[in-house]
């Protein structure tokens, strides 16, 4: 059973099979033209595969939309070392929970995403960094690589062409920081999810020091409607230099909070009007968080904008994760940030010390003027303190923290002075809300 | 130490993932599933794993303190987790929070007095689109009401399995 009812203005590509009978089952998979493309690929050189991954226009799915194809390319053709495939099932930004569908709905089309990759940079392993909260999904995702290896797609002779691959499960034990590329491969290795140095990237020296295409769930699923389809179709879907469809998770204030797959540069009040069914008990929209926790905050009046990575750069916040977290106006936004403030906090890794030391005093900052303690000068020292760790960390996690308080403390400066002079939270009644 | 034939066979299993000079790669997978047999991460499972996968007990010491689901105190029989991060928030998250710690009288990371139940408020277990959201040990249970809380709460502190409390939307292993 899904979790939420499909919506009509979805283009459904990735998760055309989704509600389909044993979705997850190779026979479903099969029936409905699955491993074709990767027998396409077979046909095709890693240079082609590439071209046409680079014509799709498909950024990563992750939040750092890099283009996919390119990434691709830096893997060297030459290597003595062996070249691997990770993907990054690690999903842990507050606000995202499309790969979990991913996964549980079609595991085998991640399957033909990692092989159709291994095919275009020559790699014979693949693994699959599964958080650790997903542990059913690692039964799942065990149960399909069981399947494809009985069907021959998996292996040391995959159809008796002559390819070798393999795919294994990892599973993760807690921590967002794992999300970041450079640490997923660091605790991939056994080791605490610090992050790396970069350069190198994990295209020349990624897992056990060798070459690693690394990428987020949803972009491998990509691959195979882009191989079977075309770069050009799925490119046409979406808007110039935002190709295809991705999925968004609505959360929050919305009547029908759920996981969608639209077309890229869909618009976002649209999104939260037809799609989401309008805001819950009528209330007017507040903010919206456009692609998980780390993106700067929309005010309202900002929302009629399409949905793809250039348009909300311009708008300076990011397309992010694909997390669209909607509040409406009963919710105080100091509390919010607070929130946030806390979960970055908890998650520094406490490897770079603006990053460990600013979150930590941020939450600090925020707990006590929500509280009440605030005074004037904290508000600007809050923008402060979030500026000076812009930039100055190793992995974004820094930047992630900064960004949504940088926002929210501009644009809600009016909230944070209504809290000052021990003046109980104003909307400590109305944000307790009872779920319907 | 030993383990049950299944933990044998699973570590087999890690063990034989990854490159033979690249054992430590298992550990995390290791520790993780060696949790819910043993109970917590006790020095013993510690030097067990380190000696399995080559490398000493400091090494594997360090990597446990770093991961917020590895815990060295035993947990309840049910580990009930409850999410507050931003999507669950905004729709009732705390509330169920302070409910349960009301209703069982711990707080985060505490066991009840008979051990069945423990609490743990919990950062964003990806079930946003379906808040506020709860996890019981590795099952997830969406959508939750603070009724629906109760008598998850209720039953599993009566000594019932979740299989026999019918009353949440529940995804299981």
């Amino acid at each position: 059973m899904l979790y939420n009812q499909p919506h009509p203005l979805e283009v459904r590509l990735l998760t055309r099979r989704f509600g389909l009978p044993n979705s997850q089952s190779i026979d479903t998979y099969l029936a409905t033209d699955g491993y074709k493309a990767f027998e396409k690929s077979l046909g095709m050189s890693p240079d082609e595969i590439i071209n046409e991954v680079k014509a799709s226009g498909l950024r990563g799915r992750g939040g750092a939309g890099f283009p996919t194809g390119l990434k691709w390319s830096f893997v060297p053709k030459q290597s003595s070392k062996p070249k691997y495939i990770m993907v990054n099932a690690d999903e842990s930004e507050p606000g995202t929970c499309k790969d979990r569908l991913l996964i549980e709905y079609d595991p085998h089309q991640l399957i033909e995403g990692i092989l159709i990759a291994g095919l275009a940079v020559g790699a014979q392993q693949g693994y699959i960094y599964i958080r650790g909260e997903y542990r059913y999904l690692i039964g799942v995702m065990d149960k399909a690589i069981a399947e494809a290896y009985a069907h021959g797609y998996l292996g040391d002779n995959i159809l008796g062409r002559g390819m070798r691959f393999h795919i294994s499960t990892h599973s993760g034990a807690g921590a967002y920081e794992c999300g970041e590329e450079s640490a997923l491969l660091e605790s991939f290795e056994g080791k605490r999810g610090n992050p790396r140095i970069r350069p190198p990237f994990p295209a020349v020296a990624g897992a056990y020091a060798s070459p690693t295409v690394l990428n987020n769930v949803e972009t491998f699923c990509a691959v195979p409607p882009i191989i079977l389809q075309g770069g050009a179709y799925f490119a046409g879907l979406g808007t110039p230099k935002n190709g295809g469809t991705r999925l968004f998770c609505l959360s929050g204030h919305v009547n029908k909070p759920g996981v969608y797959e639209l077309p890229m540069g869909f618009n976002l009040m649209r999104m939260i009007n037809e799609v989401g069914g309008g805001m819950r008990g009528g209330k007017k929209l507040k903010a919206v968080i456009p692609g998980g926790s780390s993106c700067p905050v929309l005010k309202a009046e900002e929302c009629d904008l399409a949905m793809d990575y250039d348009t909300l750069a311009a708008a300076k916040s990011m397309l992010g994760s694909g997390g669209v977290v909607i509040m409406d106006e009963d919710t105080c936004m100091v509390k919010a940030a607070l929130r946030i403030m806390r979960f970055y906090a908890h998650e520094s890794c406490g490897w770079c010390i603006p990053c460990r030391e600013g979150t930590t005093w941020l939450r600090k900052l925020l707990q006590r003027f929500h509280d009440g303690g605030g005074t004037r000068s904290d508000i600007v020292l809050i923008g402060d303190l979030s500026r000076n760790m812009l930039g100055r960390t190793f992995c974004p996690l820094g930047d992630a923290a900064a960004l949504p308080t940088i926002s929210i403390v501009e644009k809600w400066r009016d909230e944070f002075e209504a809290h000052l002079n021990g003046v109980p939270c104003p909307y400590e009644k109305t944000s307790r809300l009872v779920t319907a | 130490m030993t383990f049950s034939p299944e933990m044998e066979a699973r570590f087999e299993q890690f063990l034989n993932k990854y490159p033979p000079e690249r054992r430590r790669s298992a550990m995390i997978p290791m520790l993780i599933y060696a949790q819910d047999e043993v109970g917590s991460i006790t020095d013993e499972l510690v030097a067990e794993v380190a000696r399995r996968v080559g490398v000493t007990p400091l090494q594997v010491n360090e990597v446990v303190g770093f991961y917020s689901m590895l815990h060295r105190k035993p947990l309840g029989k049910y580990h009930v987790q409850i999410c507050t991060n931003i999507s669950c928030l905004l729709v009732g998250g705390v509330e169920l929070w302070e409910r349960a710690c009301h209703k069982l009288g711990i707080g985060h990371k505490e066991v009840t007095a008979n051990g069945l139940v423990s609490l743990e408020e919990v950062e964003c277990m990806g079930a946003c689109s379906w808040a506020p959201a709860v996890e019981v040990n590795y099952d997830f249970y969406h959508d939750v009401t603070p009724e629906q809380l109760d008598k998850l709460i209720d039953g599993l502190m009566a000594g019932k399995t979740p299989d026999e409390i019918d009353a949440v939307k529940r995804v299981s292993c």
